[in-house]
């Protein structure tokens, strides 16, 4: 299939309704807007709906309704709007629904500001609503990766019955890449028998819940729910490596922000300096294995974010004690430039000597 | 011999967990019996609220979805627009309905949204323990309005039914309540009416019914009931206030 320059955002609609999403609800927010945009005009041609929503927060709960009768359904947002929706994210995961979340993010807190940002990390991977739970977060580092994975987070959340988070950031959202819809592999998916549809008087009512009001019932429920964090973690891990081989230093880094170390990675190489990266693709489940595949040359990983430093905490975790760290990063919607990057490795090796 | 009072095959056979004197049952019976006589049990997808009637998802002997505090309405849209030829209703207490879910409700009543809504006023918040609603009347003890509601710090009881008959898309509206035998029939025919309106496809129908509730009103179920006559019904008046063009049909 030829390739076509689509815009992130509407790329992001065309490749939901590819995977079979027939529902979309969602409430305007910049810099995301196309993605509504784009499904209010394509989807009633597929024979789906889309509604305008009132709130952000109508917005997830009626993706509540739509998920529960075991439909394709996607909403969207950005960091404020995704504020918003994080009571029915987590109604989400205790219902145990199938949902696709987008998260274009943008600088915060507060109103923020519309420009690109990775600030929402802690809000995504360690469950910004209510309660003990998680659920997979994907952060594509381009246009085609944002269609890839927004096709197959359609498949995992069916197979695993929970919401899929994509986060990426305005700059996806807004940019045009070349983009090619593949055929994205489907998983083996069982019949939704659980979802509501009427019991024609045949069979026992579908009850979509989350309410356990006996103590040991709730402890049961989440950890069943574990279970499934288990078997996801085991699983659905995904990153990329990029010349660890030997490399000095190792960044770590994901999204648009990764596109942007790997260029400083090749200037610095041209200066004589090894340096690798580890961009991880699931930022939840998180790639702890990767950072086992770090050389014995390495003598830092350097954790580079749009924000003040978020997904450091888990690249600690992951190291758990064997390497020192370091941060550089850029917030409120300043973009890190190569130039910066290469800045703050330098400083740091000169250091280290 | 004839059959003259039998269960309803719409509800399941679950003991109900509701107060001594409380009318919820009688309503959950009243939806029951509409949704088995109309036939459509088994085309029936029921939105359960929070608060007294969060577990009605135990009761009614359909599919249900348990939804976030105000939410039913959203919930209930995502429902419609997925089976579009199904029955949805939404069972909502004024606390619900009225406070936190008061956008949810107006929006989905705004755009038309054909379903049920099955709207509890009891002046109160019940399962949270007697809170003041914004419903509750005008001097009527809560337990966060100690002295009486004072309407001029936190202004007048909402009238829900007459504010979302303003709107085009809500197409019937009826205020009804289940305090003597009269009501109930009352009562039941006017949920027959909101059901066979939304199958009709004309849009969002909301019946409110009057209701007790002894606990928190601190009162007997008999003075519960002349209480909710004496000072609920003159403020909140009963009557049809929207039907479709064209009359019931």
């Amino acid at each position: 299939m030829s390739k076509v320059l689509m815009k992130g955002n509407e790329a992001v609609g065309a490749a939901a309704i590819k995977a079979g999403c027939k529902y979309f609800f969602g409430y305007p927010i910049t810099p995301q807007n196309e993605i509504p945009e784009y499904m209010s005009k394509k989807l009633p041609e597929v024979g789906g709906e889309f509604v305008q929503a009132e709130s952000e927060v109508a917005a997830i709960n009626m993706v509540y309704g739509a998920a529960g009768c075991g439909a394709r359904v996607m909403t969207s947002s950005s960091s404020p709007g995704m504020a918003l929706k994080q009571e029915g994210i987590s109604y989400l995961v205790g219902a145990e629904l199938p949902a696709v979340l987008v998260n274009m993010m943008r600088g915060g807190p507060g109103l923020g500001g519309i420009q690109p940002a990775q600030s929402d990390y802690f809000m995504s991977v360690k469950g910004g609503g209510n309660g003990d739970y998680f659920m997979p977060v994907y952060a594509p580092a381009s246009i085609q990766e944002t269609v890839d994975l927004i096709q197959e987070a359609f498949d995992v959340a069916d197979q695993y019955r929970t919401p899929v988070m994509v986060i990426a950031d305005g700059m996806i959202g807004q940019m045009m890449e070349p983009v090619e819809f593949k055929d994205v592999t489907h998983r083996k998916l069982e019949e939704k028998t659980w979802a509501t549809d009427g019991t024609k008087e045949e069979r026992k009512p579908n009850v979509i819940n989350s309410l356990f009001l006996d103590a040991q019932d709730l402890e049961d429920h989440i950890l069943k729910l574990e279970e499934k964090y288990n078997l996801m973690a085991e699983n659905e891990c995904r990153w990329e490596e990029y010349k660890l081989e030997g490399a000095e230093i190792v960044i770590a880094a994901y999204g648009t922000t990764a596109r942007i170390v790997k260029n400083a990675i090749d200037i610095l190489e041209k200066d004589g300096i090894k340096v690798g990266l580890i961009r991880p693709i699931t930022l939840w489940p998180f790639p702890d294995k990767a950072f086992d595949h770090i050389d014995s040359t390495t003598k830092t990983v350097l954790t580079v974010e749009m924000s003040r430093g978020q997904m450091i905490e888990d690249v600690r975790l992951a190291l758990n004690g064997k390497l020192p760290t370091a941060f550089y990063g850029r917030t409120g919607g300043v973009i890190p430039t190569p130039a910066g990057v290469v800045e703050a490795v330098k400083k740091l090796v000169g250091g280290a000597k | 011999m004839a059959v003259v009072f039998k269960e309803t095959k719409g509800l399941t056979d679950a003991k109900t967990h509701y107060c001594p004197g409380c009318t919820h049952g009688i309503v959950h019976r009243l939806v029951g019996e509409v949704l088995e006589e109309l036939g459509v049990l088994g085309e029936a997808i029921g939105v359960a609220p929070v608060g007294c009637s969060v577990l009605a998802y135990k009761y009614f002997n359909c599919d249900v979805h348990q939804a976030a505090h105000g939410r039913a309405p959203a919930v209930a849209t995502g429902i419609r627009r997925v089976h579009p030829d199904k029955v949805v209703f939404t069972y909502q207490g004024d606390g619900d309905l009225a406070s936190i879910g008061a956008a949810e409700i107006v929006h989905a009543a705004a755009r038309g949204e054909k379903f049920t809504t099955i709207f509890i006023n009891n002046a109160i918040y019940g399962m949270t323990g007697g809170q003041m609603a914004p419903t509750t009347l005008v001097g009527q003890k809560a337990t966060t309005a100690p002295l009486g509601r004072d309407p001029k710090k936190v202004g007048m009881p909402m009238r829900v039914s007459e504010m979302l008959a303003t709107l085009d898309g809500a197409k019937f509206v009826e205020r009804c309540t289940v305090h003597n035998p009269a009501g109930v029939r009352k009562t039941k025919t006017a949920i027959k009416k909101a059901f066979e309106m939304q199958m009709r496809g004309e849009g969002f129908g909301i019946v409110e019914i009057l209701s007790t509730c002894p606990t928190n009103w601190g009162m007997t179920p008999v003075d519960s009931l002349k209480w909710l006559e004496e000072n609920m019904i003159p403020y909140y008046p009963l009557g049809n206030i929207r039907t479709p063009e064209g009359g019931d049909k």
